[in-house]
C-alpha cells in the first residue's frame, strides 16, 4: 500500500515565527488542491521554550487521508529547523534519518539558559550538530538564515519558507510559495525579500553559501609622530620573539599601552622575554605564549580608571549609535549604570593611604556610604561627560594607586609560582599561567574569582610533584568555570585532599 | 485583552447550510456549539483550551445575536456549577476547562451535577493536557468520568468527528440525563482541516425565557433520600439509556475486515496513530483501509459490552492501545472478556509502555510486538527479520540543552526574582513555595527559587504549615490569575484567619498572563463586557490584611529587594503581603508598538529605550545572566585573542525594561551595561543643545585622542 503522504516538521525556539512558517506552508499547499493538517503545542511552550508544528498533505483525493498529529522518528520527509541546536535536537529525536529527511536548518545559535549562565564558556558544541546533521541528513541546507533575513530588515521564518523552496522538496513552483506569502498579507514585502535571499542562498553552492571569513585584525595604530615611533620600536622588539608566540605578544602589547602607555607597554615585553628565557623550545614555548596573554589580562586589570576611560572614547559613542542605529534625525542619550564598590574607590588613592584604609573596616564603611552610591550617569550630558573625563584622565596617576600596587604584587607572585615549578613541572606551570583566567569582574565578582584562583593554586600545591599535576590543575580551573558559587572546584579540591 | 485576537477567524462561525469551514479544532468546537443550538457558554482558561475561551469571547456578537449567554467564570469549578442551568431546564450548554487540573477543581461540581442528572444536554469541552507540551503533573481525567458517572468521549482526532462528536455529545447526555464530558488531546485543539457547515441554530429556550418561568424539582436536591434514589436511577436508567443511544446511532466505529485473526481498540484519540503504525507496517493505506480490524472507543467511558464481545468474535487476540495510567479500559474489557468466558487474549499494557505520551514510535513499537506475538504472518519479512544496516548517527544528548520555557524578553517577573536571589544571597535560604502561573518560571536556572506548586492559588495555603512563624519567615508567590481564581480565600483568607507570619507575594502582571493574557477583576484594561479594575489591594484590606507593600514598578530591583528584606525582617507578627504590579510586557508591546510606529511615522516625539553591554568592559564573568536569563540578554565571542570567556550581548529585541541596568546596580555587578534612549522626531530645541552637548564632548574626546596612541581594534 503506497504512502504519498508528505510529512513536514518545524522545531523552532518560541517566538522565532514557527507558527507562521505552518501557516504559509499549509495556505500553499491548500491552494495546491492538496489535503493538508498541520497541528502546534500552544499554551506555555511558546515562552522562548523548544517548539514542534508538524504538517502533512497529500494530493486531495476522493477521501481524506489519516494524517498524524506528531512528527514519529524515523518518519519525517522534511525538517526545517530554526537554530543550531535545536536542530541538533531534532536529529537527537530521530525526526532526520539518511533515508528520507531534507534537513533545512539554520545555524545561528539562541543560547540556552544553561549556557549562558555558566561562569565561564558553556556554549554548546555546534561544530557536533553540524556533523551529525551531514550524516543524518538525505539533504541537508544549513546556513546562518537569522542573518540573511535580518539583513533584509525580516525574520527568519521568510527565508527559512525560502530554503524550503529552493530544496526542491516540496511539489510546489517558487511563485506558490511566494504567493503564500502575499496572501497572508502580513508585512509581505521583507518577507517577500528574507524569501528570495533564503532562495537564493540555499541555491549557492556550498562552498559560496558558507560563513564568510572573517577579515584579519587590522594592525592600525593612530597617534602623533612621537608616540608613533616609541610604538615602532616597541613592535620591532617584539617581532624579535619566536613566531609562535609573536602574534599573540602584539596582542598583548596592544592591550597593555592602550591600558596605560608606551613605557607600560616595555613593562609588559620585559616580563615576557623573563618568562621566555625559562622557556623551553622543544615544548614550542607554549608557556611564553600563555604568559603573553594571562600577563597582558592581569597588567590591563579593570579599574575605574579603565571603565571610565573606556566609556567616554568617540569610538565607543560611534559603536553605541551603529548598534542603536540611529540617524541624524535622531538624539540619543546614554545612561550608564555605575555602582562602584568601596573598594574600587580606596584602589583609587595612594598607595600607602589606600592600604591603611583598606585594613580599616570602619574606615571602608564609611567611604562606602559615602562614595559608593549607586549613580546613573548620563554620559552624554556634559556634568557627566566631564566626570569620566577627568576620571579617565587619572590614567596618569594610576601606577601610584593603591589599586596598581596590589595588581603588580598579585602578578608578581602568581608569576613565581609558575617559575617555582620550572623546569621539571613545565606543563604545570602552564597551567598555573592559564589559572589567571579565573580573575575576573568587578566588585563581588571580581572577589570571587580572586578567592577561586587562590584555591585553584593551593590545590596546584598539594598535586605539584604528581605526574598528573597539570590534568589536575586543568580539572581545577574548569571547575571552578563550571558554577557561580563554586561548588564543582569545592568536589575536585575534596578529591584531590582525600589522596594528597 | 487577549495575547492572541480571533476577531477574523471568528466570521467564519457565521457560515450557514452547506458552506465548507477550514480552521483549527477549537474553532470547529465553537461552530459544532452553535449549529447544536447551545443556550448558554463558559469555561476558564488553561493550556491547550485557553484559545476555545479567546474564541468565545471575540464571538460575543454572534452569541449576542443568537441569545448565547457567554461567561467568563472564576474557577472551573464556577464553570462546571454553571451547568446546573441543565439540571431543571431544557437547555443545552458547555463549558470548557483543561483536564485533570481543571477536573480536579471542578470535581465538586461535577459529582453533584452528575448525581442530580441534567436535563437539557450538559457538555464539558475538556482540553486533555497530557504528554508533550503539558505544563501539569500527568494524569487521566477518565477516573473522574467512571467516580461520577458521567460519560466520556474522546473522538477520532480531526474536525469532523470533533464537530460530529459535539452534536451526540448533548444527544447523549440529553438520552441519558447526563452531563457528557469531550475529550480533546493537546494537539487537537490546534489541527486544523475542514467541515461542511450548517445553519447556526438559537436555543429552543434561551436562558432570559427560562428566568422568565422558573422550574423546581426537589428530585434533583441531593439531600437523603433522593441522593440514594440518584445512585440508583444512575446505574438502573441514566447507564443503560445511555448505552443504548451509543450503539444506536454507533458513537463508536469499526474499520477493516469482519474476519482476521486479531483486532485492535483504540481510544479515539489514539486512533492516526494507530493507522499511522499500521501504514508504516504495510497493513494499513494512507485513507485508513486497514487488514487489521480496529473498534474505535470514540466514546471511553461506559465501555459497551455487547458491541465489545462482538467484536471479539472470532479473534484469538486483541489489542488495547490506551494512553495513560492506570489501564482503565483494558481492566474493564478484561473482566468483560473473563465474565464471557471468552478466550480471546487480551494485550495492552504487556505491549505499550504503562505510562507517558503514545507517540507514533511508541504506538508503531507496540504493534509491532503485539503482531510478532500474535499474528507474525501479517508482519512483512522487514520487520520480522530486519537488515541490521542503519547508518550511525552521532550522539548529540551531551550536546544539545534543555530548553525549558521561560519568562519573555523585558518580563515584569524577572526584576521580582532577581530581587528575591539578592535578598536570599543576604538573609539565607527561605522556604519558597510557588503557584501556578508564569512566575513558576521563577524555579528554573537561572533562579531556582521555589520548588513547590501544589494548585491554582493554593502557594500561601501550601505554607500553612509553616504560619506559625520561627527564626525565619516563609515566603509563598501567587499570581493575580491564582489571586482571583481561588487565592484569596484559601490562601490569603487562610493565612488572616490563622495569625500567619509568613510572607506572600502577589505577582500582578495585569492579566491571567500564562493562559494567553485574559483580563481578570484586577485587570487595568477596559474591558466591554467584563468589570475589571478592582485592585488586588482593595480586596486584601477588606478580607483583613493590615500589612500590605504595594509595588507599581517591579523593575525597581533595590525597592524590590528592600520590601523583601523589610518583610522577613519586620516585627509584625501577622500576614505580610507584598503586589507587586507591572505589566505583563508580552502584552505592553503587543499594544504599545504599533502605536508607537504609528507616532513616529507622524512626527511625533518617541523616546524609544534599548540596552546594550560594553562589550570592552564585560569580562565575561556571566553574573549578570544569572540574575536574568532574558531572552534578549546573551553571549557573544570577540574575535580577540585575549579573550577566552564569551562577553554578554544585548540584541534588537530588548524592549528596554530596565532590568539589566538595575540588577547591575543592586548587585553592584559591573558597569558594562548602558541604557541608549534613540529620541524620534525632537524638537528644534532639544536638537540645539544635543548639538551643543555633542560639540563639547567631542572637543575633549579629540583632545585626549591627540596625546595617546590609538587602537581601533582594541576598544572597538
Amino acid at each position: 500500500m503506497s504512502d504519498k503522504i508528505i510529512k513536514l516538521a518545524v522545531m523552532a525556539v518560541g517566538g522565532q515565527g514557527g507558527g507562521v512558517l505552518t501557516n504559509w506552508i499549509e495556505a500553499m499547499a491548500r491552494a495546491a488542491n492538496y489535503a493538508v493538517q498541520a497541528t502546534s503545542v500552544a499554551g506555555v511552550a511558546q515562552r522562548t521554550g523548544a517548539t514542534i508544528y508538524y504538517v502533512e498533505m497529500a494530493p486531495m483525493a476522493e477521501r481524506m487521508p489519516v494524517f498524524s498529529l506528531a512528527p514519529a522518528a524515523g518518519d519525517v520527509d522534511i525538517l526545517i529547523a530554526a537554530e543550531m541546536m535545536e536542530t541538533g535536537r531534532a536529529i537527537l529525536r530521530g525526526f532526520v534519518t539518511p533515508d528520507r529527511t531534507t534537513l533545512i536548518a539554520s545555524s545561528h545559535r539562541a543560547l540556552a539558559v544553561s549556557e549562558k549562565a555558566t561562569p565561564g564558556d558553556g556554549i554548546a558544541n555546534a561544530d557536533e550538530v553540524r556533523a551529525a546533521a551531514e550524516i543524518a541528513a538525505q539533504n541537508l541546507i544549513l546556513l546562518d538564515m537569522e542573518q540573511i533575513a535580518v539583513g533584509v530588515g525580516s525574520v527568519i521564518s521568510a527565508s527559512l519558507f525560502g530554503a524550503l523552496a529552493a530544496s526542491g522538496s516540496l511539489p510546489f513552483e517558487r511563485s506558490a510559495f511566494e504567493d503564500a506569502i502575499r496572501a497572508s498579507g502580513k508585512s509581505t514585502g521583507p518577507s517577500l525579500a528574507a524569501f528570495a535571499a533564503g532562495f537564493d542562498a540555499a541555491k549557492a553552492p556550498t562552498g559560496e553559501a558558507s560563513v564568510p571569513q572573517a577579515e584579519p585584525i587590522a594592525q592600525e595604530v593612530r597617534g602623533g609622530a612621537k608616540l608613533l615611533a616609541g610604538w615602532n620600536a616597541l613592535v620591532g622588539e617584539a617581532q624579535d620573539l619566536p613566531e609562535s608566540m609573536r602574534e599573540m605578544a602584539l596582542s598583548g602589547l596592544r592591550k597593555v599601552v592602550d591600558f596605560q602607555d608606551l613605557k607600560y607597554g616595555r613593562v609588559y615585553l620585559d616580563h615576557v622575554r623573563t618568562i621566555l628565557t625559562l622557556d623551553n623550545p622543544a615544548k614550542d614555548h607554549v608557556l611564553t605564549r600563555e604568559a603573553a596573554k594571562y600577563i597582558a589580562n592581569a597588567m590591563a586589570y579593570d579599574d575605574l580608571i579603565r571603565v571610565a576611560d573606556l566609556k567616554s572614547r568617540a569610538n565607543r559613542f560611534a559603536r553605541v549609535r551603529t548598534e542603536m542605529n540611529v540617524t541624524d534625525d535622531n538624539v540619543m542619550h546614554i545612561t550608564e549604570f555605575m555602582h562602584p564598590g568601596a573598594g574600587e574607590i580606596v584602589g583609587l588613592l595612594p598607595a600607602r593611604l589606600g592600604k591603611n584604609i583598606e585594613n580599616s573596616p570602619r574606615w571602608m564603611d564609611r567611604i562606602g556610604r559615602m562614595f559608593g552610591k549607586s549613580r546613573r550617569m548620563r554620559s552624554d550630558t556634559i556634568p557627566a561627560f566631564a566626570q569620566l573625563y577627568f576620571l579617565g584622565g587619572l590614567r596618569r596617576w594610576r601606577l601610584r594607586t593603591h589599586r596598581h600596587a596590589i595588581e603588580t604584587a598579585h602578578l608578581a607572585a602568581w608569576l613565581d609560582t609558575a617559575k617555582s615549578f620550572l623546569p621539571d613541572q613545565y606543563d604545570l606551570a602552564v597551567e598555573v599561567i592559564r589559572s589567571r583566567r579565573l580573575v575576573k569582574g568587578y566588585s563581588d565578582t571580581h572577589a570571587r574569582g580572586k578567592s577561586k584562583f587562590d584555591q585553584v593554586l593551593q590545590g596546584i600545591a598539594l598535586v605539584s610533584g604528581r605526574d598528573d599535576a597539570a590534568d589536575w590543575a586543568h580539572r581545577l580551573r574548569e571547575a571552578a568555570l563550571q558554577d557561580e558559587k563554586g561548588a564543582a572546584l569545592d568536589g575536585a579540591l575534596e578529591t584531590i585532599r582525600s589522596f594528597s | 485583552m487577549a495575547e492572541r485576537s480571533f476577531k477574523a477567524e471568528v466570521e467564519h462561525l457565521r457560515l450557514g447550510d452547506g458552506d465548507t469551514f477550514t480552521g483549527e479544532g477549537i474553532l470547529a468546537i465553537t461552530k459544532a456549539l452553535l449549529e447544536c443550538g447551545v443556550g448558554y457558554v463558559g469555561g476558564y482558561q488553561g493550556a491547550p483550551i485557553s484559545h476555545l475561551m479567546d474564541v468565545l469571547a471575540d464571538a460575543q456578537d454572534l452569541l449576542g445575536e443568537l441569545g448565547v449567554r457567554f461567561e467568563a467564570n472564576a474557577s472551573e469549578a464556577a464553570a462546571a456549577a454553571m451547568l446546573a442551568a441543565s439540571v431543571h431546564y431544557p437547555i443545552r450548554g458547555a463549558v470548557t476547562f483543561k483536564g485533570p487540573v481543571g477536573v480536579n477543581v471542578a470535581s465538586d461540581a461535577l459529582a453533584n451535577l452528575s448525581s442530580s442528572g441534567v436535563n437539557g444536554g450538559a457538555l464539558v469541552i475538556l482540553g486533555e493536557d497530557y504528554g508533550e507540551g503539558s505544563s501539569i503533573m500527568q494524569e487521566r481525567s477518565h477516573a473522574f468520568a467512571m467516580k461520577s458517572q458521567f460519560w466520556l468521549m474522546d473522538p477520532r482526532p480531526n474536525l469532523p468527528s470533533i464537530r460530529r462528536s459535539v452534536e451526540q455529545g448533548f444527544e447523549l447526555s440529553e438520552a441519558s440525563n447526563t452531563p457528557v464530558m469531550l475529550m480533546v488531546r493537546i494537539r487537537s485543539c490546534h489541527v486544523t482541516g475542514s467541515f461542511e457547515t450548517r445553519d447556526n441554530k438559537p436555543p429552543k429556550l434561551s436562558v432570559k425565557d427560562a428566568l422568565a418561568n422558573p422550574r423546581r424539582d426537589f428530585s434533583r436536591v441531593i439531600l437523603p433520600p433522593m441522593s440514594y434514589i440518584h445512585e440508583q436511577d444512575k446505574v438502573n436508567k441514566r447507564w443503560p439509556a445511555a448505552e443504548k443511544f451509543i450503539v444506536e446511532n454507533k458513537l463508536n466505529e469499526q474499520f477493516g475486515p469482519q474476519k482476521a485473526p486479531v483486532g485492535i481498540v483504540v481510544q479515539g484519540g489514539m486512533y492516526n496513530n494507530v493507522i499511522r503504525g499500521l501504514q508504516r507496517l504495510g497493513l494499513a493505506n494512507s485513507f485508513g483501509d486497514t487488514e487489521v480490524p480496529i473498534y474505535v472507543l470514540n466514546v471511553t467511558y461506559p465501555l459497551i459490552i455487547d458491541e465489545f464481545l462482538a467484536f471479539t468474535q472470532g479473534k484469538d487476540a486483541l489489542l488495547v492501545v490506551e494512553e495513560g495510567q492506570p489501564e482503565f479500559i483494558e481492566q474493564n474489557l478484561g473482566s468483560m472478556l473473563n465474565r464471557a468466558g471468552s478466550s480471546t487474549k487480551l494485550h495492552g499494557k504487556d505491549m505499550l509502555p504503562m505510562a507517558g505520551e503514545y507517540s507514533g514510535q511508541i504506538v508503531l513499537d507496540g504493534l509491532t510486538a503485539f503482531l510478532r506475538k500474535a499474528a507474525p504472518d501479517l508482519l512483512p519479512g522487514q520487520v520480522r527479520a530486519p537488515n541490521a544496516d542503519s547508518v550511525e548517527i552521532p550522539d548529540l544528548s551531551k550536546t544539545v540543552p534543555i530548553r525549558p520555557p521561560g519568562f519573555c524578553t523585558g518580563c515584569p517577573e524577572r526584576p521580582i526574582f532577581a530581587a528575591l536571589k539578592l535578598v536570599e544571597q543576604e538573609l539565607g535560604q527561605h522556604q519558597i513555595a510557588g503557584d501556578i502561573g508564569c512566575h513558576l518560571f521563577g524555579s528554573l536556572p537561572p533562579f531556582e527559587i521555589g520548588g513547590s506548586t501544589m494548585g491554582y492559588g493554593l502557594g500561601p495555603a501550601s505554607n500553612a504549615a509553616f504560619d506559625g512563624g520561627g527564626e525565619k519567615r516563609a515566603i509563598s508567590i501567587l499570581g493575580d490569575g491564582g489571586f482571583w481564581h481561588n487565592g484569596l480565600s484559601s490562601s490569603i483568607g487562610n493565612m488572616v484567619f490563622n495569625n500567619s507570619d509568613s510572607v506572600a507575594i502577589i505577582v500582578d502582571n495585569f492579566y491571567s498572563a500564562a493562559t494567553g493574557g485574559q483580563d481578570v477583576l484586577s485587570s487595568r484594561a477596559d474591558n466591554v463586557s467584563k468589570s475589571t479594575g478592582h485592585p488586588i489591594s482593595d480586596a486584601l484590606k477588606g478580607v483583613g490584611v493590615k500589612w500590605i507593600r504595594q509595588i507599581d514598578h517591579t523593575y525597581d530591583v533595590t525597592k524590590m529587594r528592600d520590601v523583601f528584606r523589610e518583610a522577613l525582617t519586620t516585627d509584625y507578627d501577622g500576614p505580610k503581603i507584598i503586589v507587586a504590579s507591572s505589566e505583563c510586557m508580552l502584552n505592553k508591546q503587543r499594544r504599545e508598538k504599533p502605536l508607537r510606529a504609528v507616532a513616529v511615522q507622524q512626527g511625533r516625539r518617541v523616546d524609544v529605550p534599548r540596552f546594550g553591554v560594553d562589550s570592552d568592559v564585560c569580562t565575561g564573568d556571566h553574573a549578570c545572566i544569572r540574575l536574568s536569563g532574558c531572552p534578549s540578554l546573551s553571549l557573544k565571542r570577540l574575535d580577540d585573542p585575549l579573550r577566552d570567556d564569551p562577553v554578554a550581548s544585548i540584541d534588537q529585541t530588548c524592549v528596554g525594561c530596565g532590568n539589566c541596568g538595575e540588577v547591575a546596580d543592586a548587585a553592584v555587578l559591573c558597569p558594562s551595561f548602558y541604557r541608549a534612549d534613540v529620541v524620534h522626531n525632537p524638537g528644534g530645541l532639544e536638537r540645539w543643545w544635543a548639538g551643543v552637548r555633542t560639540s563639547f564632548i567631542t572637543s575633549l574626546q579629540a583632545r585626549r585622542q591627540r596625546r595617546r596612541l590609538e587602537f581601533p581594534e582594541v576598544s572597538g
